[in-house]
């Protein structure tokens, strides 16, 4: 199903509709069919203007049995369309699903208009007489029968997605013989038959001009790394464990060794954040890429990188916790662990990304921000903004920053070498291995200021501790101010960070149709905020923080910028939809 | 190499050993700044990293670069330094709390994986640093302020562990015989992959006399089991005895005069079967009796470093030297006039 979706979203994407995807899947990796919780699902909205989410309430559903049915008939607007695989609606899949008596037979389904294609059938009869296919992989052809329809439905071109399956399954040939003709025969049946009314037109959006492409979040992350790596001249060493979601970097990452980038898969967590901090210590660009269990693992070894003052990124794909949690649903409820999640006082510079496609440059940012400052930087993503796609206007090259590592190597006055004395920004040298003269070592006991030897002085460590946190709190000079968008002058500011970006724009937009005035906000740079954020806080009456946690970021500001900010929480592992953000923006105005 | 007192200063970084007085860690730290100048490599491409405990201290007192890491993750620390840049030299130095029991997952995947790392086992059979407590090589009974009653643990062999791990190369030596101390990292130098040396090391606050069976004047040479490759297992002072391999793979140790030359084990450290140093590993599980030192195991395969560098030539001759705008062009893309 999440391919099927995939293919859907490139053939929109070519066509010119803007559009931001969802998918949803089991983590079970082969979970009983038909089962509730072994539903796959995925949500796409496009349209022909900007879309900000992947949509609250779809307006078509398509479900393969009972039990897909049962789990996202309530995410469908009134008056829907369901498209049914009619032949999986058989008394041990209703009953599997829970369903008493067929939804298809009594009035449950009244609110929608439902339409009932025997997919299996069809797709079987229009794979018969391909050699060397069996039955059970003609079955599988289905999924493919349902977007040659849907395909139908909404115009997308046909011929990208079938050189795609001639591509993919080009090793063999049966199943991409019937992969083309399940295909074909789902955009026919819509063609062909009346059974549907309407075929929905989707005009192209209107974008700035350029060239572009759909990118996922992981995709869009890992090369952001690659791009950072080019522009700073740093070979990228990725070390990183199994863990969903963040193995899609790692895995995409794999693929470009030809940029020099070295990728390790290491026997844990604690090992992927070492690796990659002794390769920093190498003058390589160290990252290491986790989600939230990984993060836990990590801490000692990110206080280090504090200790060390060298670069070192470490990308945590935030997922619903506490433990295990929910593995493959979203949550952005890691963001007071980026904060303070380390023993002892060891601040660092905290980033998040806000769009699938902005992961790009929020990985650049992180990594001129870790080079530039020698300190670990910790690049908040999550399951949404890794799993989604949507288009993206590639950039040009040139217009990527340069970031300078700006290594020491010269030697001349090596009498007075001191690798922790500090730049105007409280950066301290990097001096990589092989550089003669500079031979100096560096650990985890305290510092002394300048020389780096160990010190036990009191007021030395607490000289250190001020250091530390004054490079960081700096970096409040060097980041954008927060932008705040009010067409209307409002008295509510809606402030938000990471992946919430998308429906609180689109809930701003609805409420301001309605002449509503609401102000938008949102933060990249978590530590330190921008240095214009209490400002902006103050000028407002009400400030109305959503996040996908219990309040983490409301915390934060009212902490340190003593304003009666509210939250508004959701943990539900999905996004915020732009209807109850609209409702809790009205209740407020 | 002879090697002038004054280039052997050179690589002592001038701080101050802060050891207890007595400590085997300064008969270690002089051999190896005596040493490392005959290796012919300039100061600047060594790195030494460590973890925590007494061993830790060591970076801090050799003129190179170091890092002073956090406990038991020296070994990935620095495989991610060696694997990242292969033209350095890096040493590991670690302890037997630090290797075996908080950094033992790191320990076993860098020793399969052959990373180009030096590792320095400081083996002394107790946790000094935190003063006192059992560690994973201490005796079973084992009395210290954690067991008043005595350890239940069963202790590693570190040794056997190694090679469980497929260890391309593996050796024991002494913190006080600074020539054989020497002859070993001389070896452990010079083989490529990783390569695993227990150091013996007396720690004569909290485990004092470990090992003074095979230290001590009167018993060394009874006790030292000093192996050579592709000769004739024996010792004692006149070579008297000697270790046979019984018919079921595991050593024995018999008088020379009662079994002949010709039945003793030759040494053969570059097997590719690893079951003779095992048995080797296994011969004394304590070193209160007569104990193996030198090279159990030396053998060729292929390095982690090197093998990730050929990787990338491989891919840049399949997919063409990476370039950013043609990646970022890449797949299905459409223009907007
Ligand atoms: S506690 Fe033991 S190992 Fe540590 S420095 Fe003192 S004597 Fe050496």
């Amino acid at each position: 199903m999440q391919l099927t979706g995939d293919r859907f979203t490139s053939a929109t994407g070519l066509f010119g509709n803007d559009l931001v995807t969802l998918p949803d899947f089991p983590a079970e990796i082969r979970a009983p069919r038909g089962t509730l919780h072994g539903v796959s699902a995925f949500q796409i909205q496009f349209a022909s203007r900007d879309i900000l989410t992947p949509g609250d309430e779809p307006s078509v559903l398509v479900a393969m049995n009972p039990a897909a049915l049962k789990t996202n008939i309530g995410l469908l607007e009134a008056g829907g369309a369901v498209i049914v695989n009619d032949d999986e609606f058989n008394a041990r899949n209703l009953e599997r699903a829970g369903y008493a008596t067929s939804p298809l037979d009594d009035d449950s389904l009244a609110g929608y208009r439902v339409f009932r294609v025997p997919m299996q059938t069809l797709t079987l009869r229009a794979t018969e007489g391909i050699a060397g296919l069996s039955k059970r992989e003609a079955e599988r052809a289905k999924n493919f029968f349902a977007l040659g329809l849907v395909s139908w439905m909404y115009g997308r071109p046909v011929e990208v997605t079938e050189q795609w399956i001639a591509e993919k399954f080009a090793g063999k040939a049966e199943i991409r013989d019937a992969n083309l003709a399940a295909f074909r025969a789902g955009w026919n049946f819509g063609e062909t038959t009346e059974v549907f009314a309407v075929r929905y037109e989707v005009k192209p959006a209107p974008a700035a001009p350029g060239v572009y492409r759909n990118i996922s979040g992981a995709a869009a992350l890992a090369w952001g790394l690659i791009a950072a790596s080019v522009r700073s001249g740093l070979p990228l060493f990725y070390a990183s464990y199994p863990i969903t979601p963040a193995s899609e970097i790692l895995h995409e990452l794999s693929r470009h060794k030809n940029f020099d980038v070295r990728t390790f898969q290491a026997e844990d967590e604690i090992a992927a954040a070492n690796l990659a901090l002794g390769a920093a210590f190498g003058g390589h660009l160290g990252a290491t890429g986790t989600s939230g269990p990984g993060m836990d693992l990590k801490a000692e070894t990110i206080g280090l990188a504090v200790m060390l003052e060298l670069p070192l990124v470490i990308v945590d794909v935030q997922r619903a916790g506490p433990s295990t949690g929910l593995p493959t649903k979203n949550e952005a409820s890691d963001l007071m662990m980026a904060l303070y999640g380390r023993h002892g006082e060891a601040p660092l510079p905290v980033v998040a990304a806000y769009a699938p496609a902005q992961c790009f440059d929020a990985a650049i940012e992180a990594v001129r921000i870790a080079v530039t400052y020698r300190t670990p930087v910790i690049l908040l993503s999550d399951t949404f903004l890794g799993n989604s796609s949507e288009p993206w206007l590639i950039p040009a090259v040139d217009d990527l920053p340069v970031i300078d590592p700006a290594f020491t190597t010269d030697a001349s006055s090596s009498d007075g070498f001191l690798p922790y004395s500090r730049d105007e920004r409280l950066a301290r040298p990097w001096v990589v291995p092989g550089t003669p003269g500079l031979e100096h070592r560096i650990g985890g006991l305290e510092k002394q200021d300048g020389t780096g030897a160990v010190s036990y002085d009191p007021g030395n460590h607490e000289r250190m501790t001020a250091l530390r946190a004054g490079k960081v709190a700096g970096i409040a000079r060097d980041i954008p101010p927060l932008e705040v968008d009010d067409p209307d002058g409002a008295d509510l500011l809606v402030l938000g960070w990471g992946s919430t970006y998308g429906a609180i724009r689109a809930a701003a937009r609805r409420v301001r149709s309605r002449a509503g005035a609401v102000a938008t906000a949102h933060f990249t740079h978590l530590s330190p905020l921008p240095e214009n954020t209490g400002d902006v806080l103050a000028s407002y009456e009400r400030v109305l923080v959503p996040e996908l946690n219990s309040g983490q970021l409301v915390r934060v500001l009212r902490a340190e910028y003593l304003v009666a900010a509210e939250g508004y929480s959701k943990m539900q592992g999905v996004p915020f939809g732009f209807a109850e953000l609209e409702r809790e923006i009205e209740r407020r105005l | 190499m002879a090697v002038a007192a004054k280039d052997r200063k050179a690589w002592a970084s001038g701080e101050e050993p802060r050891w207890c007085p007595g400590c085997g860690d300064y008969a270690i730290l002089a051999a190896i700044e005596s040493f490392l100048p005959e290796l012919g490599v300039p100061r600047e491409k060594f790195v030494f990293v460590s973890g925590i405990g007494c061993s830790g201290r060591f970076v801090y007192y050799v003129n190179t670069y170091g890092v002073h890491a956090i406990h038991g993750r020296a070994l990935a620390l620095a495989s991610g330094l060696a694997v990242a840049r292969p033209d350095l030299s890096v040493w590991v130095v670690t302890g037997d709390g630090d290797s075996l029991s908080i950094g033992g997952n790191h320990l076993i995947h860098a020793l399969r994986r052959n990373v180009p790392v030096k590792v320095l086992l400081f083996n002394n059979q107790i946790y000094g640093l935190t003063k006192g407590q059992y560690s994973p090589t201490s005796e079973e009974g084992k009395i210290t302020k954690s067991t008043p009653f005595g350890a239940l643990d069963h202790p590693f062999n570190p040794l056997a562990l190694a090679l469980g791990a497929e260890a391309s190369f593996v050796a024991r030596t002494l913190d006080v015989d600074r020539a054989h101390l020497t002859g070993v990292l001389r070896a452990a130098a010079a083989h490529r992959g990783t390569a695993f040396v227990e150091i013996y090391q007396n720690c004569n606050v909290f485990n004092d006399g470990a090992f003074d069976t095979l230290t001590d004047k009167q018993t060394r040479a009874l006790n030292q089991i000093r192996l050579e490759h592709d000769r004739p297992i024996r010792f004692g002072p006149e070579g008297e005895r000697g270790v046979v391999q019984r018919g079921d793979g595991s050593m024995e140790i018999v008088n020379v005069a009662d079994v002949g030359e010709d039945a003793l084990v030759v040494h053969d450290a570059h097997h590719h079967d690893p079951s003779l140093a095992f048995a080797l590993a296994h011969l004394s599980e304590r070193p209160t009796g007569p104990t193996p030192i030198g090279v159990f195991r030396s053998v060729e395969r292929q390095v982690y470093g090197q093998a990730l560098d050929d990787q990338l030539a491989v891919a840049r001759a399949r997919l063409g030297v990476g370039d950013l705008a043609s990646l970022l062009g890449s797949g299905h893309t459409w223009a907007v006039a």
